[in-house]
């Protein structure tokens, strides 16, 4: 495909709104008569629906959809499928379902729109899906992404706040590809930079959805926009605690030369102003603090897994091919008082016990 | 000095610019930079404090900030160079031989209550309000900005000056909440702006302190 997608100011995930301002939004919005079939809502902080029609089987139903983060048309569309895609994996879910969100300008070429629509028609087919239709409205910029409807058993749907103290934290796919993606757009990342990155994003978490699910995992988030302690913060939600190693983290490496050049995100910076106060950061270079930040577009699974199983679960995730560690754990809130009333602790090693 | 018009970019560009400026200095000097955003106005700071130069900021009017930054002589920006690894506060050398007058740590700012004075309480925050504007207009800064009791509520969710706080932080004014307040009054998980902090450190920040301002 040689046609690019016209730069728009913040593509992927760094163009989602503050989690600040959206939680003062939302906290307002009436909620009417409870409907106790709507098994997990936006009172979880979840991304996700998640509706009871029988005892055994519960719809997910998820929408997501940004502006271009990549100059190529079909990568990028591959990128907002396996984006929205993900948030059915991170419940545990099978998807079933999925609709076209289009924006596009109509004055632009509209081979660029088939291409972005066909590497998302791929992904949602990888995925195990059918692409059922779509709307698409005319506008000043390029944005694509899909609505996507899954099933999962309502007994083994995947909250993202039922963690347990001792549980291990693992992540699925490595930190920084939104700091390469903003380098790549001021012309200073490097081709391999971008290859690992654009291979992260368009990888589906699929595989590692389905091994979370062969074993007894407490909870489970994808980690996009708000960043890795953004996403962590919601898992805590108020009542657990987390340590964090950042040598344990796996972060694609020129991310951190492009932080020391400070090559941020407004987004970045908004999710350090929401969530610096919750982190005690234990002697952590800023360039990993910077990527721990990081607005992830299509991120990969933080799952919270009961500690004795952490090591065969790694096991599976490795044979699948994915880069995924074993990044910290999860304490009880009385450990607050230990890390001086932060929720959140960051050092750089493991203690040895 | 170099002007850098930074108005409409979204970030990276404002620091990719200022950099670009930085560096045709070639050597000391000073940059102006403008922007339209606050989180543009961080994302430079961050950047000053990592490779230690000074900077002030000021907010000219809704949608305009000016930011200054001044590059010492030891300071040549070096692109590959990553900058000094610890994070924070060396920037106090820096700022010392350049002679910006540096009052903040020796002022320490305390506030008690989310009213100002006593008597009317649509008055009294009010007035609160524009004395924290007023403080972020300041040439010399506090260096910290002590809440508790009722001003507790102040660093919280539907604070009214929390964009006046932000952008004193984002100046290095530090900013510390009392927790027993918070938990007091159940804000704890509404805290949007600043640390967490016990009496031993508001006792000690007050003693240390060369003023104390309370309005």
């Amino acid at each position: 495909m040689g046609e690019k997608i016209e730069f728009c100011r913040g593509g992927g995930c760094t163009a989602k709104l503050g989690p600040g301002i959206l939680n003062r939004v939302l906290e307002r919005l009436p909620k009417g008569p409870r409907d106790e079939n709507l098994l997990i809502g936006y009172d979880s902080r979840d991304d996700a629906a998640v509706y009871r029609i029988s005892d055994d089987t519960a719809i997910v139903q998820t929408l997501d959809f940004f502006p271009p983060m990549v100059d190529d048309p079909y990568t990028f569309g591959q990128i907002a499928a396996a984006n929205a895609l993900s948030d059915i994996f991170a419940m545990g879910g099978d998807v079933k379902t999925a609709l076209n969100i289009v924006c596009f300008p109509e004055k632009m070429d509209l081979n660029i729109l088939g291409a972005i629509m066909q590497g998302g028609a791929e992904k949602v087919i990888e995925a195990g899906g059918t692409l059922a239709g779509g709307h698409s409205i005319a506008d000043q910029d390029v944005k694509y992404g899909l609505s996507v409807t899954g099933v999962v058993n309502p007994n083994r749907a995947l909250a993202n706040n039922s963690g347990q103290p001792g549980d291990k934290l693992i992540l699925t796919k490595p930190l920084g590809v939104g700091i390469i993606c903003t380098a790549n757009r001021v012309g200073e990342a490097s081709k391999e930079a971008m290859e690992a990155a654009v291979n992260s994003m368009t990888k589906l978490n699929r595989s590692a959805s389905e091994i979370f699910r062969r074993h007894p995992i407490h909870a489970c988030t994808d980690v996009t926009g708000f960043g890795l302690l953004g996403h962590l913060h919601e898992m805590l939600d108020g009542k657990l605690t987390a340590v964090i190693y950042a040598k344990e983290v796996p972060v694609i490496s020129q991310a951190f030369t492009y932080a020391d050049d400070f090559l941020l995100t407004a987004a970045g910076q908004r999710n350090r102003n929401h969530m610096e106060s919750y982190v005690d950061f234990r002697e952590i270079s800023f360039a990993m603090e910077e990527v721990l930040f990081d607005p992830q577009t299509s991120g990969g699974l933080l799952a919270a897994v009961p500690p004795e199983a952490a090591e065969e679960i790694l096991a599976e995730l490795g044979e699948a091919g994915l880069e995924a560690k074993v990044i910290g754990a999860l304490g009880d809130v009385k450990e607050n008082i230990k890390s001086g009333g932060k929720e959140i602790v960051v050092m750089e090693n493991q203690p040895l016990i | 000095m170099l002007k850098v018009n930074a108005m409409g970019d979204a970030c990276p560009i404002p620091v990719v610019k200022t950099k670009q400026a930085i560096r045709e200095l070639n050597g000391s000097g000073e940059v102006e930079v403008l922007v339209d955003n606050e989180i543009a106005v961080q994302n430079l700071t961050k950047m000053a404090k990592q490779k230690g130069y000074a900077i002030r900021s000021s907010k000219l009017e809704e949608g305009k900030f000016q930011v200054n930054l001044v590059i010492a002589d030891e300071n040549p920006e070096v692109s590959g160079n990553a900058g000094n690894d610890g994070h924070g506060e060396e920037t106090e050398n820096s700022e010392e031989t350049i002679c910006i007058p540096d009052q903040r740590k020796r002022t320490v700012v305390v506030i008690s209550s989310n009213q100002m004075g006593h008597g009317d309480e649509v008055l009294g925050k009010m007035l609160m309000k524009g004395f924290i504007f007023a403080l972020t207009q300041q040439d010399a800064l506090p260096g910290t900005i002590l809440f508790y009791n009722g001003g507790a509520f102040l660093t919280c969710e539907e604070s009214a000056s929390l964009e006046d706080l932000r952008l004193l932080e984002s100046q290095g004014v530090e900013i510390l909440t009392c927790g027993t307040c918070l938990n007091h009054y159940g804000l704890a998980d509404k805290l949007k702006i600043g640390g967490v902090t016990n009496m031993y450190e508001i006792t000690e920040k007050m003693m240390q302190a060369e003023s104390i301002v309370k309005p």
